[in-house]
């Protein structure tokens, strides 16, 4: 796992770089605590501790699910999340190997359900105007709680591109007229969209390694793609470009890392397809007609428990056997 | 009845076979309004009473019932009873009975209420089975109990929330605020929060169970003992 750790960090980077290093500290604190928790469950569990934890399967999970969380978010949030997805959708279930939900995804579902007014301190981008926390600023609201004198949290954050989308489409405005708000680039949100190019430039590389196979994330992204190309070919006014659904949220992060959790999701080949494919349906689905700022983690949970039966119905003939349909 | 009797009936519905945790029987109920400890407790102390009147009301009649037709009669005693106490929350504890809403006639369809009345009181005479009506009524108050108080600790950061509504509103003041300026876990209240929830306990209880096996199987047996002593 430790090269899938490496195939995180230009996506970070490019974060570090848009929005500054808050999501350094929320990174330290899910890594802390996923360590922490996996070493006490493992303890519980009499199991032994080092091996289990330098497979850096329970750093992955923090990264991933730090990476969903918004860095100016108080700090108990992504403790809450991290220990959650530890404790109960990994080691309840019996530990790496045996979870049937991505555990990052579980504990991002349980902060969204939980907490959802927390969960939208998104910082805004550098670039744009406005007023901008200096980063002792930041740590003091997420650990204290207290903001500068005369600054309310709205003033520094601002909702996502795939939320101001929504929000503005409701209010009747068309896509022509939102993609001329600051908060959008060339694709879709500014800085988020280049963030989303660092993490899809790591997932080339877990491709081209041949840690993660191609089925996964190229079918996923393209289901995405003809989903939004079929809707913005129908009526563009209402419906974004397939690049903004590609560079928006966690469609690029959710393709490469994500669904492509070894452990909960399919083993064949057919499977692979199904299951992506599936997810790229509903993604796109909660995204455009669902409540939820993004849809990538109840796609993922949904189709997490598809995954028995998708593994079951794609089992390969098994070599020299002639008739295997019957 | 004898006093060992008793024992036995009253550890199987306590403990052996508790409804919520071992028979898992009633878990719609348990699960849906076990959000606060008071919602948890009087549901769960509605459906004792109604497996109690249930049990005693059919063990008499046991005999007399073609046993082709015992589950529809058993099901239209059950309804009756539950019409009563219904009608009886209705116009005492009118503010619960809205919380509660449709878990109350509910009660009706509740599997332990009819289990217990299949294979207890349509095979025993009404004093022990009236005994085994609120030995399981109570083992699944407790259950229920305990999956409300935690939840609504972790959901709330309160105990007793909505007291009010069963003794009135010189009540309010009862409530506990166990943790001060809590913002709430909405996961807890919700219904994953039940699921979760009872999961641990049902964990926690077989860890129990699994302790006090280890326990007896460790300790030593006198060889020298005789067989009679033994039993």
């Amino acid at each position: 796992m430790l090269r899938v750790l490496l195939a995180l960090i230009p996506g970070i980077a490019l974060y570090v770089w848009y929005f500054g290093p808050a999501i350094l500290v929320s990174l330290t604190l899910a890594s802390v605590t996923a360590l922490a928790t996996e070493a006490v469950m493992l303890k519980l569990r009499a199991r032994p501790i080092r091996p289990f934890l330098s497979d850096n399967s329970a750093l992955l999970t923090a990264w991933l699910l730090a990476l969903s969380v918004p860095p100016l978010a108080p700090w108990w949030l992504v403790v809450v999340g991290v220990a959650f997805a530890i404790v109960v959708a990994k080691q309840l279930y019996g530990g790496l190997g045996s979870n049937p939900f991505n555990p990052a995804m579980i504990g991002y579902a349980v902060l969204i359900i939980s907490f959802p007014h927390e969960m939208t301190h998104w910082i805004s981008p550098q670039a744009l105007g406005g007023v901008h926390l200096s980063f002792a600023e930041q740590m003091s609201y997420v650990f204290r709680h207290m903001l500068p004198p005369g600054l309310t949290l709205d003033a520094v954050t601002m909702s996502t591109p795939l939320d101001t989308l929504k929000t503005q489409l409701h209010l009747g405005h068309s896509v022509g007229e939102i993609r001329e708000l600051p908060i959008y680039g060339r694709l879709a949100g500014h800085g988020s969209e280049m963030v989303a190019a660092g993490f899809a430039l790591g997932g080339l590389y877990l491709l081209f390694t041949r840690i993660i196979s191609w089925h996964l994330p190229l079918v996923f992204l393209g289901t995405l793609f003809t989903m939004a190309g079929v809707f913005h070919l129908f009526d563009p006014a209402h419906y974004v470009t397939p690049l903004f659904h590609w560079f928006s949220g966690a469609a690029m992060i959710g393709a490469f890392f994500i669904l492509t959790d070894p452990i909960s999701s399919p083993t064949t080949a057919k499977g692979k397809i199904i299951f992506a494919a599936g997810a790229g349906i509903l993604t796109y689905m909660i995204r455009v007609f669902g409540g939820f700022p993004d849809g990538i983690a109840f796609a993922t949970i949904l189709m997490n428990m598809c995954v028995p039966i998708i593994d079951a119905y794609t089992q390969p003939a098994i070599f020299g056997q002639k008739d295997a349909k019957k | 009845m004898n006093w060992s009797e008793f024992k036995t009936i009253a550890h199987n519905g306590l403990w052996k076979q508790n409804p919520g945790l071992v028979q898992l029987l009633g878990l719609c109920p348990l699960l849906a309004v076990s959000n606060t400890l008071v919602n948890a407790i009087s549901l769960g102390l509605a459906t004792t009473l109604v497996i109690t009147l249930s049990n005693t009301t059919i063990a008499p009649v046991r005999s007399y019932v073609p046993n082709e037709i015992r589950i529809p009669v058993f099901v239209l005693i059950i309804a009756v009873l539950v019409t009563v106490v219904q009608y009886l929350m209705n116009a005492y504890l009118y503010d619960l009975y809205l919380v509660l809403g449709i878990f109350v006639p509910l009660i009706v369809t509740n599997c332990i209420v009819l289990a217990r009345a299949e294979s207890f009181a349509s095979k025993n005479p009404a004093l022990p089975s009236a005994v085994d009506g609120l030995m399981m009524g109570l083992g699944l108050t407790a259950v229920l109990a305990t999956l409300g108080g935690m939840r609504e600790i972790i959901g709330k950061g309160t105990l007793l929330s909505g007291i009010d509504l069963v003794f009135g509103d010189g009540a309010k003041a009862w409530v506990i605020h166990v943790i001060p300026d809590y913002h709430g876990f909405l996961l807890a209240i919700l219904p994953p929060g039940a699921f979760i929830g009872l999961g641990l306990i049902i964990a926690a209880r077989n860890w129990l169970n699994l302790r006090a096996e280890q326990k007896i199987r460790s300790q030593p047996v006198p060889a020298a003992l005789p067989e009679a002593a033994q039993g």
